[in-house]
């Protein structure tokens, strides 16, 4: 048996407790524990992406961070991106320039994004493609998707999005 | 097969340092080793894992009486933004720049890539050339106490360093350099992002009319350790970089360094690139 401990932490913006084993990843916790399956296992060592989630405002590989080390700490999952206007206009983006093929690594690819928004919000298509190296996307060959996010970048820029 | 017994995480480096007294005790702070390595089977968490996450002495990145002190928590993305790092040791921010991925640099620490001894660790190259040195914590007597080493002893192999099982890294100690430092890092690798570098140059030295003084280089991926290459720095040590110069370093740099085959390159193309490399790094040095 392994080691259990309790942990209590803000999951999309609700206070949330959870018994986990002391070496298990926060996806597994999401996925397995919690019943969030938005966020993907991929390669589950930090390659892809497909894990990505947002931990005190920063993008991480849920799938390299202990779940006991989100006690305290404030985690946001593709769930919980949701509830937030400015997901909106990345949704709408994504569907509008096809950023979306087999949809595995989209919600990692939207958290990441997201953060690049929220961080760079000047990030030209260079540096998107900078911004988004963690990710990777076997069918769009990443055009569309750097596509999507430049134009919520120049929609937030113009003040079109909140 | 021993299990996890408790999971701790204290609020100081004093109670840090008295979990550590057993000396059984996996250390876990960004984590992004720690987790593939312990699901991987390569290592095994021992009987307490202890998160280091809320002890505020390992946090920030300060100057300290004539020296930059890097705290072992400062995160690959808090020295990239850091105003202090940018204006004293830019040489950092070379290396941050191509570390792994945005989110592996926001969980990832210093003091983790330290602790971690790979030899294609991306910040120990520079951190080598900057004479960096390491800040350990332990409580050997009941009362905290605290030794400096030079990184350049502080590894011993492949994942293996000179700490002791009840010591905690610190930090790292930099002394600020002064106005006519010279200091630069080149990894070469596949892709930019999310690559073990295939081999990692750093040179660093006094520049003053074309040549380099008080050399300190530095290779990585090329040897058991990131090394130090004490007949690369003599062979360059003072002599003004023209073309015949500039040959002979990189001749010596390609013999000085040991690499295997491995997937990712040859042992005679990692003494290929290191010979290219260090050539055209120094035809920059001489053309600034």
């Amino acid at each position: 048996m392994s080691l259990n401990h309790d942990i209590e932490f803000t999951l999309n913006g609700v206070t949330r407790r959870a018994t986990v084993r002391v070496n298990m990843s926060a996806l597994d916790m999401l996925r397995e524990v919690i019943g969030l399956t938005g966020t993907k296992y991929g390669c589950g060592e930090g390659e892809c992406g497909a894990c990505t989630i947002l931990v005190d405002g920063l993008s991480l590989n849920s799938c390299l961070m202990f779940a006991v080390d989100c006690h305290g700490r404030d985690v946001v999952t593709i769930e919980g991106l949701a509830a937030d206007a400015r997901a909106d206009a990345l949704r709408a983006a994504f569907v509008e320039h096809g950023a979306v093929q087999c949809g595995y690594c989209t919600p990692g690819m939207v958290m990441q994004a997201s953060h690049l928004i929220a961080t760079h919000p000047d990030a030209d298509a260079e540096a998107i493609k900078r911004g988004i190296e963690g990710n990777l996307c076997r069918c769009t060959g990443y055009k569309k998707i750097v596509d999507a996010i430049a134009s919520v970048n120049s929609a937030v820029k113009q003040g079109a999005t909140p | 097969m021993t299990e996890i017994e408790q999971y701790v995480a204290p609020s100081s480096l004093e109670q840090a340092a008295e979990y550590l007294r057993s000396g059984e005790v996996t250390i876990l702070a960004g984590g992004t080793d720690l987790m593939p390595q312990s699901q991987g089977g390569r290592l095994k968490i021992k009987r307490t894992l202890m998160n280091i996450h809320h002890i505020p002495e390992l946090k920030g990145i300060a100057i300290d009486g004539g020296e930059i002190r890097i705290g072992a928590l400062a995160t690959i993305t808090e020295i990239m933004e850091s105003d202090l790092i940018k204006k004293h040791l830019p040489i950092l921010l070379e290396a941050c720049d191509h570390f792994a991925s945005d989110q592996i640099r926001n969980a990832a620490t210093l003091g983790g890539n330290v602790c971690n001894a790979s030899p294609a660790g991306d910040m120990l190259v520079p951190l080598l050339v900057l004479d960096a040195e390491v800040e350990l914590a332990s409580k050997p007597n009941g009362s905290l106490s605290r030794r400096r080493m030079p990184l350049a002893e502080f590894f011993v192999g492949p994942g293996k360093t000179r700490r002791g099982p009840t010591e905690l890294l610190a930090g790292l100690r930099i002394a600020l350099p002064p106005a006519n430092h010279y200091a630069r890092f080149f990894k070469f690798g596949t892709r930019p992002a999310l690559d073990i570098s295939t081999i990692s140059i750093g040179i660093a030295g006094m520049l003053k009319n074309g040549a380099l003084s008080q050399v300190r280089v530095a290779f990585g991926a090329v040897a058991p350790v990131p090394m130090r290459a004490p007949r690369t720095e003599q062979a360059l040590e003072g002599k003004r970089l023209d073309a015949a110069v500039i040959d002979a370093v990189a001749d010596v740099a390609r013999n000085e360094v040991t690499p295997i085959d491995d997937i990712r390159a040859t042992a005679w193309y990692r003494k290929e690139l290191i010979h290219n490399i260090t050539k055209r790094m120094l035809a920059h040095v001489a053309q600034s």
